[in-house]
């Protein structure tokens, strides 16, 4: 496992993160913010811790196991987290995740959200970006672009899921 | 992960896979509160609802749980079918399995068919109920009920009246509440009590005061009115007496027991109405954590299924 960014540097990065996406939504009476199981709980509260001082937000998380694509060809992990969602109705949802690789998981993510209600906007927040979408998929906020190669994968830490400092690894 | 093709008994599960059931089951429950209670997970999925004994709760059950899953779940009833013109249930099997169902959901009154029928299909096969022997989910959705009241199963003592003798739904919830570390306690007529009982683990009551007696759950089972030609009990009056859950018998139970039956109830034989409608009867409960159960057991059985083709 190769540390390439410390917990200084992730931390102020996501502070900036949430700062753009308040630029961006201030305008909005209120916003949801919505974690997709596992890391993008820990990234969307602190998104949240940094923001709600300014606009009304309400939280929200998605486990996205049972509109995966790929169901058929993994051995299924049974253990399926819980979804919560406020009313998403004519509401500005953004949605959060840690790494953004093939898209399938947003996709996924984006039919769930719809089963709930018919969202005003959703934006797509994530910590890292590592490129080789297959799927017509981008973020509207991007923490860091990091390119790595096929069969290796990046790990992002937060203390809650990982009992380790906030942290992104590349491991091979 | 999950590794067994069938879930014929509870007696073949470890206690491991049947909190998997349990805790699987718990996202589900979740589901059936979205405003849209359906998620795509068996989408192009077939399930085959095959009931060689009537049945309309258990089925409506697997049938909505098939469907909020997107799965396509069909029925085939003993009385609307070929087996009225002579075919064998192999015979049905094996031309259903001809049409590429995933999961085979069986009832019939004989002990053992959906183990048949298992070693025989490719598909998944899910005992619904074999005759006295088994009837697995029921057990499973009573545990999931208990977990919601209680918290807990091990440690707790759980008393269970009426026909032992004819009941499947006593013999599930044996093995499983053993298994997860609960006392069990029966009580019924003593002709409907079969003999050696106690070796499956549980105490035999003569009175179901001493049944009831500081029980955290008191499960009454159905009197099957419709065997009593053949006169297991002197009369429905006096089983009433003797074995119901009434306000009186249930003074000796916990002051926080639940109650809880498979339904369909009889009031005035097994239980009162004032039982049955009390806060303290879970049974429409036991009904809801039935689809979330069941639509567990189909998710588990239909990707355990891919994995072994693949």
């Amino acid at each position: 496992m190769i540390l390439v960014k410390g917990k200084k540097e992730v931390e102020e990065r996501i502070e900036s993160l949430a700062s753009e996406l308040l630029e961006k939504v201030k305008s909005e009476k209120s916003v949801a913010i919505i974690g997709i199981h596992t890391r993008g709980i820990p990234l969307a509260s602190r998104i949240i811790e940094y923001i709600k001082p300014y606009i009304a937000v309400e939280k929200g998380q998605l486990d996205i196991t049972f509109y995966r694509d790929d169901l058929s060809k993994i051995a299924p992990n049974p253990v399926v987290k819980a979804t919560k969602l406020p009313p998403i109705d004519d509401k500005v949802v953004v949605l959060i995740d840690d790494v953004l690789y093939t898209g399938r998981t947003v996709r996924a993510a984006l039919d769930e959200l719809i089963d709930f209600g018919r969202p005003k906007k959703v934006y797509l927040v994530v910590l890292v970006d590592r490129e080789e979408r297959e799927l017509p998929i981008c973020a509207d906020f991007i923490g860091f672009k990091i390119k790595v190669k096929k069969g290796e994968k990046i790990d992002v830490k937060f203390p809650e899921t990982d009992g380790s400092e906030t942290s992104i690894y590349i491991r091979r | 992960m999950w590794y067994k093709k069938d879930l014929l008994g509870i007696k073949e599960l470890s206690q491991k896979e049947i909190l998997t059931i349990l805790d699987v089951a718990k996202n589900f429950k979740e589901v059936a509160a979205r405003p849209i209670k359906k998620v795509p997970t068996l989408r192009g999925k077939t399930v085959i609802n095959l009931f060689f004994e009537p049945s309309t709760r258990t089925r409506i059950s697997f049938e909505i749980a098939a469907k909020r899953l997107s799965a396509d779940s069909l029925n085939f009833s003993s009385s609307s079918s070929s087996l009225v013109k002579g075919e064998t249930i192999i015979d049905t099997a094996l031309t259903l399995e001809a049409m590429a169902p995933d999961i085979v959901i069986v009832r019939h009154s004989k002990v053992g068919i959906p183990h048949k029928l298992a070693s025989i299909l490719k598909s998944s096969v899910v005992n619904a109920g074999d005759g006295a022997h088994e009837h697995p989910t029921q057990a499973l959705l009573d545990a999931f009920t208990i977990l919601e009241h209680k918290g807990k199963i091990e440690g707790l003592s759980v008393a269970i009246i009426g026909d032992i003798s004819h009941s499947r739904v006593v013999r599930s919830n044996i093995h499983l509440l053993t298994k997860l570390g609960a006392k069990v306690r029966v009580a019924g007529p003593l002709t409907l009590i079969p003999p050696g009982f106690e070796k499956l683990g549980v105490k035999i009551c003569k009175s179901i005061q001493s049944a009831v007696e500081g029980c955290d759950v008191i499960m009454a089972l159905r009197i099957q009115k419709e065997r009593q030609g053949r006169v297991f009990i002197p009369s429905l009056e006096e089983y009433y007496e003797m074995f119901a859950l009434t306000p009186q018998t249930l003074k000796y139970a916990k002051e926080d027991a639940i109650v809880m039956h498979p339904g369909p109830i009889n009031r005035g034989v097994e239980i009162s109405s004032e039982i049955a409608d009390s806060p303290r009867s879970v049974i429409l409960d036991q009904v809801s954590a039935g689809v979330a159960v069941r639509m567990a057991i189909l998710y588990l059985l239909a990707n355990v299924k891919e994995k072994q083709d693949g």
